[in-house]
């Protein structure tokens, strides 16, 4: 069968379960919406936990930030699993055993402050979207790339599937269809992983075959040989980064800081039935999240690998037809700088910019392009950074339905992290604003449909900004974690740990760790990027580090606030104490 | 980690409304000491060996791996994993010695 109708069917049959699992899983009321009712299993939750977090750029993107930046892409690796840890040590089991529904619910709650919970709900909906318009995206590129579908229209298809189970079923829903996403989006990342390593290495495990030595014959490490091929073409070795250790360290810790206070990941953690449940399911979360982000670092040094090989010091016309198929779409080009005929892949962007085809075809039968080259590198290869993983298959002849494959498993890594965030959303704006901000009389039923009405029009903006991408969204994905370091999480651990804590503290804390944070990451990335270089950041840390500056202002100026105003009352010490002991969490609290 | 800002700026009074009892307290300061050493041991693992001490270490190798590179790419995500299984069984534990299990 053709790969084209391969992927069709593949997609169709993972949307049919999706929608099958969307209808057997009705939410039937606020709590079934909210937090699936209370009583998911830790271990399906850990499942559906690890679904939410991959995202399309986990899935689609991760590999080939590390295929490119070498050791340097580690940040992501630990700071994005390292997170789990402070959730399981020092968030989930006190907000479960707290017991209610959001986020803004336990800082509202906590803090005494219906100010605290509206400074939350603005945090929340900020990260979301920010990270929402990303997914939308993602779905757009994958039906774009694999199904022959112009981006907007598999845009509005991935709105029409969300819809579906995430405004019917709620949390509930959400939950087991990520369930059935994390099984589509492991099997399509670990398959072609295997087969890649065992190509490359006779070893089939992509962890042990990046340790282990080449099947050419010469005896040499995998990471070896990259490190030598790099270091002649004057790229820096593969395993030596070219970012400062301040900043490494900075990256790192704000997004673990982060990812523990984003509010998709942590509202899963209310869906258990116990306190010690959240603890269980944040350790599964991570180890089915490991079963892709060990494998990522493999799959990067093995696509670099065979891009190099395949790709320079290469006779354009003698070049494999992954090349030219991924030239056709545009994501790969070639600019003959030197008339010679021969590709080469050196350090430097080969042109500025994105490529501008022509619709000419040159001497060699590339694709023209029309940009101006840079003349101080001698690179003359473009290539987009997340074809990476879709094209590994390709590079290494695998048969059609592992391509198809992929096509399925990343639109699952879009879809339920899209769901996910649509849902932390819609409870944000139906159950903190509405029930419990504004029109606190409103019926459980009442509360039901705006949390469905607030879904749909979450869907509508998200899907807005997937078809018509701000320029800024590729720019802030930092302001996502850096956000939720410098905000939410200082804020909900000295709820649980700092019982003194006091809501003049924590208002003032979160106000001031978000605008520094706001503005840093704002004046580098959109007033002034041209002055965004390590000589002007502070400290020497990126943007992308600054929620760790942010999150300590946050801690000084709650500490400092605290200290001299009245302290917290007799009630809120007591809630402190009750939600510090696992016992007596049972159902999640209805009001 | 017990409450800096209580008992540095409004004395021991304040404590006269925390009605916790002497096996609260215990068990919330075993807890604590806990996450203590565990946090010590996730920041040796990513932090440390991943990133301060990285240079030093990739001198080593594990197989074709230089050790601090593995690490930073490998290592730290498996240490993740077993800290939070070993916290998830110890606090049941000390949950059951103090009685206060859920």
């Amino acid at each position: 069968m053709e790969t084209q109708t391969l992927v069709y069917i593949f997609v169709a049959l993972s949307f049919a379960l999706y929608i099958g699992i969307a209808i057997w899983s009705r939410a039937g009321s606020t709590k079934d919406f909210y937090v699936a009712g209370g009583g998911v299993n830790p271990v399906v939750n850990g499942m559906a936990t690890a679904a939410d977090w991959m995202s399309a750029a986990s899935f689609l993107s991760m590999a080939g930030i590390l295929a490119f930046a070498g050791y340097d892409g580690s940040v992501y690796l630990m700071g994005w699993t390292g997170g789990y840890v402070l959730l399981a040590l020092l968030l989930a089991p006190y907000l479960r055993k707290f017991g209610q529904f959001t986020v803004p619910d336990f800082i509202g709650t906590r803090y005494y402050s219906k100010a605290a919970r509206v400074v939350a709900v603005i945090c929340l909906i900020f990260i979301s979207f920010t990270y929402i318009a990303g997914q939308m995206r993602g779905v757009g590129i994958v039906f774009s790339q694999f199904l022959q579908v112009e981006i907007t229209m598999g845009v509005i298809i991935g709105m029409g599937i969300v819809f579906i189970y995430a405004v019917m079923g709620g949390m509930k829903g959400i939950t087991y269809t990520q369930v059935a996403q994390y099984c589509v989006l492991i099997f399509a990342y670990t398959v072609p992983a295997f087969f890649l390593s065992f190509y490359l290495t006779d070893n089939p495990i992509p962890q042990l075959g990046l340790g282990s030595q080449l099947n050419d014959g010469s005896g040499t490490y995998v990471l070896e040989k990259l490190d030598n091929v790099l270091v002649q073409l004057g790229f820096n070795a593969y395993t030596d980064g070219s970012k400062s250790m301040i900043d490494v360290f900075c990256i790192t810790l704000a997004l673990m800081v982060g990812t523990a206070g984003l509010p998709h990941v942590i509202v899963r953690f209310f869906t258990v039935p116990k306190a010690s449940d959240a603890r269980k399911s944040a350790g599964w979360a991570l180890v089915f999240i490991a079963a892709l982000y060990t494998i990522a670092p493999a799959v990067g040094a093995f696509g670099m690998y065979n891009l190099i090989n395949k790709v320079d010091d290469v006779e354009y016309a003698q070049v494999e037809s992954f090349f030219t198929a991924w030239e056709d779409a545009g994501l790969y080009a070639w600019q003959d700088k030197n008339g010679d005929g021969v590709m080469q892949y050196r350090p430097g962007v080969a042109f500025e910019g994105k490529p501008e085809f022509t619709g000419q075809r040159g001497p060699a039968g590339e694709r023209v392009i029309s940009n101006t080259p840079n003349a101080e590198s001698a690179n003359e290869v473009y290539v987009d950074r997340d074809t990476l993983v879709l094209a590994n298959p390709q590079i290494a002849n695998l048969p059609g339905w592992v391509v198809a494959l992929m096509a399925a498993g990343g639109l699952a890594a879009a879809l339920s992290t899209a769901a996910g965030l649509l849902l932390v959303i819609s409870s944000s704006v139906s159950h903190d604003l509405l029930k419990s901000t504004f029109t606190p009389n409103i019926s459980a039923k009442g509360e039901l449909l705006a949390a469905r009405v607030a879904a749909t029009a979450a869907i509508v903006v998200a899907g807005y900004l997937g078809i018509y991408p701000p320029g800024w969204v590729a720019q802030v994905v930092a302001f996502a974690f850096g956000l939720a370091a410098a905000s939410l999480f200082p804020a909900i651990f000295m709820g649980i740990f700092f019982k003194g804590m006091n809501k003049e503290g924590a208002v003032a804390g979160m106000v001031s760790g978000l605008g520094f944070t706001f503005s840093y990451i704002a004046y580098f990335k959109l007033m002034n990027p041209a002055a965004n270089t390590a000589d002007s950041w502070l400290f020497g840390i990126s943007p992308e580090g600054i929620g760790v500056i942010g999150m300590a202002i946050n801690f000084a100026v709650a500490i400092g606030v605290a200290s001299f105003t009245a302290k917290t009352p007799l009630e809120v010490r007591r809630l402190v104490d009750s939600i510090r002991i696992p016992r007596g969490a049972g159902e999640a609290r209805t009001h | 980690m017990d409450d800096p800002v209580s008992t540095a700026d409004h004395g021991d009074a304040d404590h006269v409304g925390d009605e916790t009892t002497a096996t609260e307290k215990a068990y919330w300061r075993e807890n604590t000491r806990l996450l203590c050493s565990l946090l010590v041991v996730w920041f040796a693992a990513s932090f440390g060996c991943g990133i301060l001490f990285r240079d030093f270490l990739d001198q080593f190798s594990l197989g074709g791996y230089p050790l601090g590179f593995w690490f930073a790419q490998q290592g730290s995500i498996y240490i993740f994993i077993v800290l939070i299984a070993f916290y998830a069984v110890r606090m049941r534990q000390i949950e059951r010695k103090y009685d206060l299990d859920d």
